[in-house]
């Protein structure tokens, strides 16, 4: 009996795994599972549940990366999500019925936008450049936008209806609406089981949506899994990404290791002496993180210029020079920016084409034109 | 069958996991998790997270640096009872030190009371550090990984941040310490890559008495990394440390020499 028990136990607490399990945790564990098994037993079927659909994981994450980030309140579902996809995709949720979500968030632009600020209903212009919405169910520090402003998916959607330079809406407005249309009562009665629509109903919809938008199938992710083989300049490309003494890209955007090609964390990349947007250290108060902004990812960057959370520059070109010598010291420049007061680490002509196309290899055509994604 | 029977058995069942190994221990008691606690100083003054871009620090060298990021990554935490028997729970655990996170680290192991020789591994050796094995490292905000073309496997530490170079400017510095990975020629790529040798290091915290509810702090001096027995010139080396052999092996010399210490063993 005991072997056993501690065979049981051995199983639950699998060897380098980061779960610290003792034995208050498991007999926890035992008795949380012994009531929730009670308290179906109750109430069954008064939960309305929609029909599930599980995130479709790629290989290439599901061998490299910890599963997504799904609330628990919000299981995706195929109700849910083509509601959401239909909630994205209309002009109804702005004031004047002008912009919706994909007005900002273009499929073809990678769900970003080619304008260096997007314009809201009021004409004005917003004063960072549109994110690009891909693989955000994998952003598991759940920290969103530039700044790391929104700490959810759900969260972050109740913001640009409400902007005054966005959708310049106001919730009770966008409730009203959708609550005395023709078509979305219904919506909401299959997603959700109820027909009483509200804002946390709406952010959840499109949240499930946006949580679909995986992007895995790049010529380097095919590369990755062997079905072709990198041109010697893509590969060349991804030496410089790599070596310490040329880009030194990785220690923020990745590596073949860290899918996503971004770290999802906050940096200063040395674009500014001064600056006129605090990004992350306005929201945090921290004198420290002035000017850090998230690092994003570099997937899809054929569609999504321009780059920078300013949108400042208009080619990857830019990019690249502006690593190779454009850096510009600020007390607090990310360290692993180096021979500043040079302006960078010079790279050779020859280098910053081949880093280039590198950085195109992780481009994915087939997720821009997925009809699951477009209206 | 009502809650709190189900309840009574699956405590009973519990409770049966005594160990009555015949140890020179206690194998009354339940046997116990050990806490440990991760912290670092500079020869002897605690960092904070308030120290991180603020404080100047001077190394053995003279040079004036300061810190913004250090992450490190500790495993394979060893409890050996004095008749030899080891108790092992093949974890890791990567610490970061400016927010404290994983500072506090519990290892997934329950051992009778007593005394034990404790230590861990600074960094993962060659049988852990296999290339992108674990999700959670490589998922982690901050990269953790190596590039396969230097060996791949994970880092073992990054300290970052800014130094007064001898020209009076401010440098940046990267002491990132890997496995050591030696070149035919650098720049390295595929091709490049001769061998590589673990420089991962136990490090030996003696003999500790392990109760019912025992705390280990540990403590890392940061100096040590730039003092003994390689004074550390940061205007010669501050970057591009991961493909340099001869900076690995140095780097190891350093921190294996008393970089890390026990700072307290108390019973709460
Ligand atoms: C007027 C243009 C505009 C509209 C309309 C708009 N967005 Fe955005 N979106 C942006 C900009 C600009 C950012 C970056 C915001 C920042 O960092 O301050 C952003 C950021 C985001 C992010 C964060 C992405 C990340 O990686 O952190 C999400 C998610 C998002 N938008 C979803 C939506 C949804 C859903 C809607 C519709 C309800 C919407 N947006 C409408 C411009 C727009
Ligand atoms: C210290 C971390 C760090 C390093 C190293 C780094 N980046 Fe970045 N990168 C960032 C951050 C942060 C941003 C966003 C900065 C902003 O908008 O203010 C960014 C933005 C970018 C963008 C724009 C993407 C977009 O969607 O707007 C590209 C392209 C890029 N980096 C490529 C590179 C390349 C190539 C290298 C190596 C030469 C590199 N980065 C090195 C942190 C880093």
């Amino acid at each position: 009996m005991k072997t056993e028990v501690m065979e049981l136990l051995a199983l639950l607490v699998p060897r380098k795994s980061k779960f610290k399990m003792n034995k208050f945790g498991i007999l926890m564990g035992l008795m949380s599972l012994l009531f929730v098994a009670c308290e179906d037993n109750d109430d069954t079927a008064s939960q309305y549940m929609a029909t599930p659909a599980p995130l479709e994981v790629p290989a290439l994450f599901v061998d490299k990366i910890l599963p997504p980030v799904i609330p628990e309140d919000n299981p995706q579902t195929v109700e849910g999500i083509a509601l959401g996809k239909k909630l994205f995709f209309d002009t109804r949720l702005s004031a004047d019925n002008t912009l919706a979500c994909a007005s900002c968030h273009i499929p073809q632009e990678g769900f970003s936008d080619s304008r260096p600020f997007s314009i809201g209903i009021t004409g004005e212009e917003g004063f960072r450049n549109s994110m690009p919405l891909q693989n955000l169910a994998f952003n598991y520090g759940e920290k969103f936008n530039w700044d790391g402003s929104a700490n959810s998916l759900e969260n972050q959607m109740f913001e640009p209806v409400k902007n005054p330079i966005e959708m310049a809406n106001t919730w009770l407005n966008v409730e009203a609406t959708l609550q005395s249309s023709s078509d979305y009562p219904e919506l909401f009665e299959a997603a959700f089981g109820t027909q009483t629509i509200d804002s946390t109903l709406v952010t959840k919809a499109m949240s499930q949506f946006v949580r679909t938008l995986i992007s895995a199938n790049s010529r380097f992710d095919q590369a990755q899994l062997g079905l072709i083989e990198l041109s010697p300049q893509e590969q060349n490309g991804l030496n410089v990404f790599l070596d310490e003494t040329r880009g030194d890209c990785f220690h923020c955007h990745g590596l073949p290791a860290n899918p996503l090609w971004t770290d999802n964390a906050f940096h200063n990349n040395g674009l500014d002496a001064q600056f006129n947007d605090l990004g992350l250290g306005n929201v945090t108060g921290d004198p420290r993180e002035f000017g850090l902004f998230r690092t994003p990812s570099l997937r899809n960057l054929k569609f999504t210029a321009p780059y920078m959370h300013d949108g400042r520059f208009a080619t990857l070109d830019e990019v690249i020079d502006h690593y190779s010598e454009g850096l510009v010291f600020s007390e607090t420049i990310d360290p692993l920016m180096k021979t500043i007061s040079e302006g960078g680490v010079q790279l050779t002509d020859s280098d910053k084409a081949d880093l280039k196309a590198f950085l195109l290899s992780l481009s994915d055509d087939s997720f821009i034109n997925n009809p699951d994604f477009r209206e | 069958m009502n809650k709190i029977a189900l309840l009574c058995i699956t405590a009973s069942l519990l409770f049966a996991c005594n160990s009555d190994d015949d140890n020179n221990i206690d194998t009354e008691s339940d046997p116990v998790s050990v806490a440990f606690q991760f912290t670092q100083n500079w020869d002897g003054n605690e960092i904070q997270n308030a120290d991180y871009e603020t404080t100047t620090y001077t190394t053995e060298n003279g040079t004036n640096l300061k810190l913004s990021k250090l992450n490190y990554l500790i495993s394979d935490i060893t409890f050996t009872a004095q008749d030899g028997t080891v108790y092992d729970a093949s974890d890791y655990n990567l610490i970061t030190a400016r927010t404290g996170g994983n500072a506090d680290f519990t290892p997934g192991i329950e051992i009778p009371e007593g005394n034990y020789n404790v230590s861990f591994t600074f960094g993962f050796d060659d049988e852990d550090n296999q290339n992108a094995a674990y999700l959670d490292l490589n998922s982690a905000d901050g990269t953790w990984s190596v590039p396969e073309m230097l060996g791949g496997g994970y880092h073992y530490m990054r300290m970052e941040g800014t130094f007064e170079a001898a020209q009076g400017n401010t440098e940046t510095f990267q002491y990132h310490t890997i496995r050591a990975n030696k070149h035919s020629s650098l720049p390295p790529d595929m091709t490049t890559l001769e061998f590589t040798e673990d420089t991962s290091f136990v490090v030996d915290l003696g003999t500790i008495e392990i109760g019912n509810s025992t705390q280990i702090v540990v403590g890392m001096n940061v100096a040590e990394w730039f003092k003994n027995p390689n004074t550390w010139d940061l205007n010669v080396n501050s970057s591009v440390m991961m493909p340099k052999y001869e900076l690995q092996i140095a780097m190891n010399e350093n921190g294996s020499n008393g970089a890390f210490s026990l700072i307290s063993a108390t019973q709460e």
